[in-house]
């Protein structure tokens, strides 16, 4: 039987030990890179501020892409109920009383920095992450509903059915509230970028742009920069994260 | 002028009739909750644009009224009336039953309810709610130390401590109530400090009617004896409450009547409602106002104990309607997100949303006047609660 003999002198013992340390570091730091995803054992980040700027001229009356998109990311079923059944993001269509000009838009929470429905919520369960994004902790709702009655938006939805198929990175529960989270497991995966806005990228209509507010560089800001955003109800002073273009 | 002599009641068969009908309410209420809890809200008529509906109407009523009805015993002990001072721990028990019964049905109404405990743990101090949960539960440790003052002979020199700071806290509890409305500032209907005063005139009105309704059963099935003194006097505030309602309430829509940015839904509420006009007109101002203020002022029918009760059921009805018109109203009415532009969705935007009640929504009320009701009886079963006599020569004027 051949006998391997191993030479372990000082310069192989070097040599393979470096090999061996970035073989097993590089890929991890490579993807961490690749992905940019968020530690999740660090907190989220105040430096930025996630937001959307929605392109009316873009958005047109028969898609509802982006509304099909959340409602398969997160698992919201349709029981048939139209009161009662969850939505998240809704189109909605608007007719210029003065000109009869018609223009079509997405609607969802707006990701206020002055939430009422974090004011308003008893127990802390409607709260707004250190990056923007507002969030409903399902733990700790106790399906009270004044968030839905402070929301200048009615952007929130009560669960009013049981719940089945849950997709495991959207949690939901019967009986609390919900509303548009930003994707935010699509952000701490790194994929910065909602469901929404892919889904109305990818049939062409380019009309959600999702991104940074705070980054200067970043395609959002730049083209906020260029053409501006509108607030809905600047009247309230909410510093909404989400502007709208066109109208 | 002679001493007041309280009395409980005996067990009988009258007990247990209103015991077995209490009962079954409950029970209904059990049920509602218990089959909400399995299958969800959808059951009720509450929406994703109507979240809070009958439930809600019946739960701030009886609150409210709660507070409103501790009136009498304030009346007594901050005022210094001590013609009241016979009904003062009558009027402590009810307010204890009223609120406890309004705040079980929130709890039972509650997406969750059992997370009662995280309500009760957890804290957002900015948030009314959390506040009145502090005001709420107070008001009823406090109304117990005011009994106890009551009660115990050796500390009724502290009764009119104990009065008065239960006095403010009323007035702050109905306040944190009627601001749960008065801060919305995203509703057309509501964002409006005149909704704290109108929610403390309703209060009163509402407690003195029921205390009415109380006194007027308590005279017919325990005998307790009344003079002209306690006639006049009640059926005077019943009419002062009835007035400072009505004037609040003009004023409050006259302060959006006066505001363009109001328009809209005030005239939605006062001619196109439908529902909600005819609710408005016939339930609030006629049922509720004007005809109680004609039952009391009228000279030929005013000198009765049976118009006076009339009248405060009267009260009673059109309360409530009062406070479904501006709970369901101001949410059925569309939030108006872009000034200017004509908005529709498939979400309601733009259109009244719908809204009928479910028989759910009244079992879960029913259980709150159950309780109510249940606590009152064991109170006066088991203390001396009533008067043995409210004639005029055992009152003070």
């Amino acid at each position: 039987m051949k006998k391997y003999e191993i030479k372990l002198d000082r310069r192989n013992f070097l040599k393979s030990s470096t090999l061996l340390g970035i073989s097993s570091v590089a890929p991890g730091v490579f993807f961490q890179e690749l992905a940019h995803a968020r530690d999740l054992d660090k907190p989220a980040s105040s430096k930025i501020r996630w937001g959307m700027l929605i392109d009316t001229n873009q958005c047109t009356e028969d898609c509802d892409a982006c509304v099909t998109a959340c409602d398969e990311e997160h698992g919201i079923e349709d029981f048939g109920r139209p009161s009662t059944d969850t939505q998240w993001i809704r189109k909605l269509n608007l007719t210029d009383e003065f000109s009869g000009k018609s223009y079509n838009l997405p609607m969802m929470c707006q990701h206020c920095e002055n939430p009422p429905c974090v004011d308003v919520c008893p127990t802390g369960a409607s709260f707004i992450r250190a990056d923007g994004i507002v969030l409903v902790n399902p733990h700790t709702c106790i399906g009270c509903r004044y968030c839905m009655m402070a929301c200048p938006y009615k952007a929130r939805s009560f669960v009013h059915e049981n719940l089945e198929n849950q997709v495991p990175h959207s949690p939901r529960g019967k009986g609390c509230v919900e509303s548009c989270n930003l994707c935010v497991h699509k952000i701490d995966n790194g994929e910065n970028n909602t469901a929404c806005a892919e889904a109305c990228q990818k049939d062409g209509h380019q009309a959600i742009l999702f991104g940074n507010l705070n980054d200067p560089e970043s395609e959002i800001s730049k083209q906020l920069h260029k053409y501006g955003g509108k607030e809905i109800r600047s009247d309230l002073d909410l510093n909404t994260a989400v502007r709208y273009r066109g109208i | 002028m002679n001493l007041v002599r309280y009395k409980s009641i005996e067990f009988d068969k009258k007990i247990l009739f209103h015991v077995i009908i209490i009962l079954i309410m409950f029970a209904m209420s059990l049920f509602a909750f218990t089959t909400l809890e399995h299958e969800g809200h959808w059951l009720t008529g509450m929406n994703n644009q109507v979240v809070w509906g009958v439930p809600h109407v019946f739960a701030i009523f009886l609150i409210v009224a709660a507070s409103g009805i501790l009136n009498i015993a304030s009346i007594s002990s901050v005022f210094g009336i001590s013609a009241y001072k016979p009904l003062s721990r009558l009027s402590a028990l009810l307010a204890i039953g009223l609120l406890v019964g309004g705040l079980m049905i929130l709890v039972m109404d509650l997406g969750r309810p059992d997370r009662l405990i995280v309500a009760m743990t957890t804290f957002n101090f900015k948030s009314i709610f959390a506040w009145n949960i502090f005001l709420y539960i107070g008001f009823i440790f406090v109304v117990v130390i005011y009994l106890w003052m009551m009660f115990e002979g050796r500390y009724n020199k502290h009764v009119s401590k104990v009065g008065m700071f239960a006095y403010a806290w009323r007035i702050i509890l109905t306040t944190g109530t009627g601001s749960i409305f008065g801060f919305l500032v995203a509703k057309e209907a509501y964002d409006s400090a005149l909704l704290a005063p109108l929610f403390i005139a309703m209060s009163l009105l509402f407690g003195t009617a029921i205390f009415i309704k109380t006194l007027y059963f308590l005279r017919i099935y325990f005998d307790v004896k009344t003079g002209e003194i306690i006639f006049k006097r009640l059926r005077k505030l019943l009419l002062y409450f009835i007035l400072a309602v009505f004037y609040f309430t003009v004023l409050f829509h006259l302060t959006n009547l006066y505001a363009t940015t109001h328009h809209d839904y005030e005239f939605f509420l006062l001619f196109s409602g439908e529902i909600y006009t005819y609710l408005f007109w016939i339930g609030q101002i006629l049922l509720g106002t004007f005809l109680p203020l004609f039952l009391i002022t009228s000279n030929k029918i005013n000198s009765t104990w049976h118009s006076l009760l009339l009248a405060s059921l009267l009260v009673i009805i059109g309360g409530f309607i009062q406070l479904y018109v501006i709970i369901i109203s101001g949410q059925a009415f569309p939030l108006d997100m872009f000034p200017g532009y004509i908005e529709s969705s498939t979400f309601s935007d733009g259109i009244v949303a719908e809204y009928t009640p479910s028989i759910y929504e009244f079992m879960l009320g029913l259980g709150g006047i159950a309780i109510a009701s249940l606590i009152f009886i064991l109170g006066i079963l088991s203390l001396e609660f009533i008067p043995d006599s409210l004639e005029d020569e055992y009152l003070q004027n």
